[in-house]
């Protein structure tokens, strides 16, 4: 078993490698894909296993100084790297006809390579149990990004992207680098802890180190900088791998280092709920402003971190009172969460990607009609707004489900200070609502009415190898939706991995009625489908011949259609203390006004707003410095010799 | 079980569309005209049902999934719902987030049926929609807290069961009535009537919910009028629930009891409706903050 | 609880009253909410502690003054200045509300914090007491029209009313029989600049007074 799941994670990681020998010709995407596809398959048998029984273990020796490899399949891996795996596949198949070689000769290789690269280092890194191989394979992870991110290196706001990427990566690799030093002061080994062997005293600098470190790759908000430019340059299933998995590894990286503490202080639960809840309504009215499908979607990471962050907190906060049932709730809710966004995430990325591809254009406002000329895209972006929303009977429901669960548990023991948790409730309320928002938008104006440009009324549909990966995830999404007693062992299993002792309390029908849940989905699914079958029918004969109602007005044009802009114009302005949109253009003057423009923009809150302006000023500062410093006055540098001179006796003398 | 969903089906499919013909009768009433019959809506429908459809160009499937979802939602939320002293014919719990949540996909897809006509004003109408309604959700939660606060138990059936008569007697009165007034105002919200929506106006640029139905015609429109009369119904019976929590224990006193009590929040919203002039839009929004901050300091008393 | 479920339902009244001023525009609005809340409060020492000649006399006195005389007066100002909406507030209005609301919840969660009385502890009336004169402040200092700083002055005088009634039995009659003839004096002043105010500059905005500070 070991050995098979080494063998295909090897396949996956080297998956690229062949196909550096062919410049030309598509023999080398075919073995990537081939590769990736067998390593994906050789990694499930072990997966599947390790759901049904236990976990794996594999010790080697390693010629690094206190390094030794050290991997590890447990049920809490397994939640992360099942969305993994399907996502890994689903991304090599669409890049097929998405990123062709015979397109993008360039870089179609690195693209290739670095795909394989990064899938082989999240894989590594999932499973790692040694600090040093964990960090090893986070930096290759972080550099493979890199590279991702910067496909098309030759357009400027491409690398920009890049560069903002690496500096914060590097600044969560750093303060990783910190923590993982310090744990091995800790308990004398580089090897991970046992789980809950860790006493909580003295552990506030490590948990401070690990938000940094893990939140930055996790996007929670005000360290969510490079999230959403990275997500837009990279190519579509790139973006999915991203998005959809590997922020999810700074998830991971929170869980499993909160499972080595024994007890958890009620600050760290606190910390992570409130985060999540700013992440979480900042991130969806953030998304709401934007006109880049791309942008609008990375965004909504950002919120669905948010989402994930109130689920362990909520979890941590269990932990720290003692309460199994919100444990339980909670850290299920966070790791079904984590699973779904990873599916309906690269859902929506890669049938955005097929939109890109055939209208040419990143922005919402150029879309329209697309329903018509792209029914499969259509239906599956459909499929992935609705679990996105959290809508049943869809997947995003039942992990938001179970998180609503846990804060509404919290009334149990009404007068203690934990009753405070339960504001999370509104809080997902208004994110749900907002979310609904954004993607009736979205799904309304890419797909529905009349075509808005004429790429729009040109496009066609994708070919199937890059509509059968979709269809793929969108089954998988309402897999988890409709039979999500499916998941259950192994998310009990999870939940006893990360508190340590086994079955604390379980996901059992009075807890958490799974069952009940999806049989009202079943019954919302079977009810729609025989109205639907029914008004189908009913109608099948009926004219379409007429234009849609003007109202009056007798020659309306698709210009005149509702846009993203004016339909997210009235969250933006209700959120406008907080995300500073700038207009221009707004006002017609006069009774005869001539040709008017308009246009929003809705800048990054912390990056254009925060750290841009302040390191401009601090660069402005510095280099006034140095102006007054290097002036060119031979007396003034005689004078800093001097200076230097007495401050040097000085510090003798001391 | 299996009569209880019945019976809830029935109550449901039945009386629903005697809410809209209360309300409109209300109305007459006090513009000092006779008014249509109270059984007209069931006229409309008829009528409707027989007519043929006519669609716009523009349309795809989507246009046709609005109607279809608007009313299989209100149906399968019904179950969750006690309507009045009978009791919910499905409860587990968690079961009043699931309610919650229905309503939202039901908004997802009457918005974008509205979208898919490619008309400028239905989109203005699922904008003010889909605003509106994200703004009265987070009211519904506090609202939902408060009552699960003291009820030990998170299903609908138990928030509103019969221990609720016994919570109007205690120090949790005032916090109840807060809530109550809240959750009138989602009623009104939710289903787009005077203050915050005129159903009867005849400029589309002023309306939410009727503009979004503009382009419906024939059975499907009858579709829409059927479900949003339902979804009056089932907000409907949480409010009056709430307001009215006597159980007598027999089944038919019980429906009559919560016949009345729905027949009486209707004529209060036609009263409502004659009594006050339409909020201008921008005011909306304030006013369902306003109302979430209200809710949210029921929550406050009640946890103090 | 010490109260009767009436008297908690009439401080509900008054911090519903209150929130209603923090979030209208509407100025005639606003002082027939104040004059409801005057209402409300002369029947709140009856409500308290029954009825009795001292409760009588409080009620009946603050129902003429607060209730009609007042709230009369100034709209009879209203009329007279021809303003009906208060625009542009310094703070905007959901956030005044959400301020509000802030306020309420602190008093709420912190009254019991403040020395009291073991007999007033749990009660409804110094929570409402402290959430009305705060809300009283925040009027005062977030609003631009002379006329709803009058309104806002006269809420904080009903938050201070309601803690008198806390203490009713204590406190002489003549003291809040003084309270109020001092309050109409002062809104009798403040109508008389208001006029004056509008005849010189055709604007009641507070905004321009500053322009006197030297």
């Amino acid at each position: 078993m070991v050995g098979l799941l080494v063998f295909g994670l090897v396949l996956i990681a080297t998956s690229g490698v062949p196909g550096l020998a062919w410049r030309r010709g598509d023999s080398g995407e075919r073995l990537f894909c081939g590769q990736v596809l067998a390593g994906v398959l050789g990694c499930l048998v072990p997966l599947a296993a390790t759901a049904v029984s236990g976990g794996l273990r594999l010790e080697l020796p390693w010629a690094v100084p206190a390094g030794w490899l050290v991997l590890e399949l447990d049920a809490l891996s397994a939640t992360f790297i099942a969305p993994l795996l399907l996502v890994v596949a689903c991304g090599a198949l669409y890049g097929l006809r998405y990123w062709p070689q015979a397109e993008h000769a360039a870089n179609g290789r690195k693209l290739r390579l670095f795909y394989g690269l990064i899938s082989g280092a999240m894989l590594v890194l999932l499973l790692a149990r040694n600090a040093l191989l964990f960090l090893t394979a986070w930096e290759i992870m972080a550099l493979s990004g890199y590279f991702l991110i910067t496909t098309e290196d030759d357009k400027s706001d491409v690398r920009q992207a890049g560069f903002i990427y690496l500096i914060a990566t590097h600044i969560g690799t750093l303060s990783l680098f910190g923590l993982f030093a310090l744990l091995g002061q800790h308990c004398g080994s580089s090897d991970f802890p046992l789980t809950a062997s860790l006493p909580a005293a003295g552990s506030g600098l490590l948990f401070g180190l690990a938000l940094l470190g893990f939140g930055m790759k996790a996007g929670l908000m005000p360290l969510h900088i490079w999230l959403p430019g990275a997500h837009a340059a990279a190519p579509s299933h790139a973006s999915a791998l991203l998005s959809g998995v590997m922020i999810k590894t700074g998830i991971y990286g929170l869980v499993r280092f909160t499972s080595f503490f024994a007890h958890i202080p009620a600050w760290w639960g606190w910390t992570l709920l409130a985060l999540g809840a700013v992440s979480g309504v900042l991130g969806v009215a953030l998304a709401i402003a934007q006109h880049d499908i791309k942008r609008l979607l990375a965004y909504h990471s950002v919120e669905n971190i948010g989402i994930i962050a109130m689920g362990l907190g909520l979890a941590l906060l269990g932990r720290s009172a003692g309460q199994p049932a919100l444990v339980v709730l909670g850290l299920s809710g966070c790791l079904l969460h984590v699973a779904n966004h990873g599916l309906f995430k690269s859902l929506l990325f890669l049938s955005a990607g097929s939109v890109i591809h055939s209208v040419g254009s990143r922005d919402i406002d150029h879309g329209g009609g697309l329903l018509k000329r792209q029914r499969w895209t259509g239906l599956f972006f459909l499929g992935g707004a609705i679990a996105i929303s959290g809508l049943p009977p869809f997947n995003g429901f039942i992990s938001e489900w179970l998180i609503y669960l846990g804060g509404f548990g919290v009334l149990e023991t009404p007068s203690s200070p934990l009753a405070f948790a339960m504001l999370s409730v509104p809080a997902l309320a208004l994110i749900g609502g907002l979310a609904l928002a954004c993607f009736v938008k979205v799904f309304g104006v890419v797909f529905l009415g009349e075509p808005r440009t004429d790429a729009a009324a040109r496009a066609h549909e994708s070919p199937p190898s890059m509509l059968w990966p979709m269809a793929l995830l969108l089954l998988a999404c309402g897999w988890i939706g409709l039979f999500p007693l499916s998941l259950r062992a192994l998310l009990e299993r999870a939940v006893s991995d990360w508190t340590g002792a086994p079955a604390v309390a379980t996901l059992s029908a009075d807890l958490a009625p799974l069952g009940l849940v999806a049989a009202i989905g079943w019954v919302l699914v079977v009810g729609v489908l025989l109205l639907g079958a029914w008004l189908h029918r009913k109608s099948a004969t009926a004219p379409r011949e007429v234009g849609t109602w003007g109202c009056g007005y007798l020659f309306p044009a698709p210009r005149m259609q509702y846009t993203a802009s004016s339909f997210g114009d009235s969250l933006v302005r209700l959120f406008q203390f907080a995300l500073r949109c700038e207009r221009h253009g707004d006002r017609v003057e006069g009774l005869f006004p001539d040709k008017q423009e308009f246009s929003s923009h809705t800048p990054d809150l912390v990056l254009d707003r925060g750290l841009h302006p302040l390191f401009s000023a601090i660069a402005a500062f510095l280099g006034r410095l140095r102006r007054r410093l290097q002036n060119g006055i031979v007396a003034c540098y005689l004078f800093y010799v001097v200076l230097t001179l007495t401050g040097l006796l000085v510090l003798v003398r001391l | 079980m299996l009569g209880r969903i019945v019976l809830h089906l029935l109550v449901l499919l039945i009386l629903s569309p005697l809410l809209p013909g209360v309300i409109a009768k209300t109305k007459a009433l006090f513009a000092g005209r006779i008014g249509a019959p109270l059984l007209q809506p069931y006229y409309d429908l008829a009528r409707l049902m027989r007519k043929e459809f006519i669609f716009s160009r523009t349309t795809t499937w989507v246009f046709l999934a609005g109607p279809v979802v608007g009313l299989v939602v209100p149906l399968l939320a019904a179950q969750l719902m006690p309507f009045g002293g009978l009791g919910a014919s499905l409860s587990f719990r968690g079961d009043l987030v699931l309610f919650v949540y229905l309503f939202g996909l039901a908004r997802f897809f009457t918005a974008a049926s509205a979208l898919d006509t490619g008309s400028s004003f239905e989109g203005m109408g699922a904008v003010r929609e889909v605003t509106f309604s994200c703004l009265a959700e987070p009211t519904l939660l506090f609202a939902l807290l408060v009552l699960a606060c003291g009820a030990d138990s998170l299903t609908l059936n138990d928030l509103l069961g019969p221990a609720l008569a016994g919570r109007w007697h205690s120090g949790q009165a005032a916090s109840l009535a807060l809530i109550a007034v809240c959750l009138f105002v989602v009623v009104l919200v939710e289903n787009s009537r005077i203050p915050f929506d005129d159903p009867n106006t005849h400029l589309e640029l002023t309306m939410i919910h009727e503009v979004m139905v503009l382009d419906h015609s024939g059975p499907a429109f009858g579709l829409v009028l059927y479900g949003a009369a339902m979804k009056l119904l089932v907000l409907g019976a949480l409010l009056v629930r709430l307001v009215l929590p006597l159980q007598t224990g027999h089944v038919l006193l019980d429906l009559l009891l919560l016949v009345a009590g729905l027949v009486g929040l209707a004529v209060l919203i036609g009263v409502v409706e004659s009594t006050m002039a339409r909020l201008r839009l921008p005011r909306v929004p304030q006013v369902l903050v306003g109302t979430t901050l209200l809710s949210a300091f029921a929550l406050v008393l009640v946890l103090r | 609880m010490s109260e009767s479920l009436l008297a908690n339902l009439l401080l509900l009244s008054v911090i519903l009253i209150n929130f209603f001023c923090l979030g209208s525009a509407r100025l005639v609005a606003c002082i027939r909410a104040i004059a409801v809340q005057g209402v409300v409060l002369a029947l709140l020492p009856v409500a308290v502690h029954g009825l009795c000649a001292h409760s009588l006399v409080l009620g009946l006195g603050t129902l003429c003054f607060k209730g009609v005389l007042i709230p009369g007066l100034l709209l009879r100002a209203i009329r007279e200045v021809r303003i009906r909406r208060e625009m542009e507030p310094f703070v905007g209005f959901a956030t005044t509300l959400f301020l509000g609301t802030l306020i309420a919840a602190c008093a709420f969660l912190c009254a019991d914090w403040l020395p009291l009385a073991a007999a007033h502890h749990e009660g409804l009336l110094v929570p409402v007491a402290l959430t009305t004169i705060f809300s009283g402040f925040l009027l005062l200092m977030t609003r631009r029209k002379a006329l709803t700083q009058v309104l806002g002055y006269l809420m904080l005088e009903n938050g201070i009313f309601i803690f008198a009634v806390l203490l009713s039995e204590a406190l002489p009659l003549m003291v809040e029989a003084g309270m109020l003839l001092d309050l109409l004096v002062g809104i009798f002043i403040m109508g008389i600049v208001i006029n004056q105010i509008r005849r010189e500059f055709s604007t009641i905005s507070t905004e321009q007074l500053t322009a006197l500070k030297e």
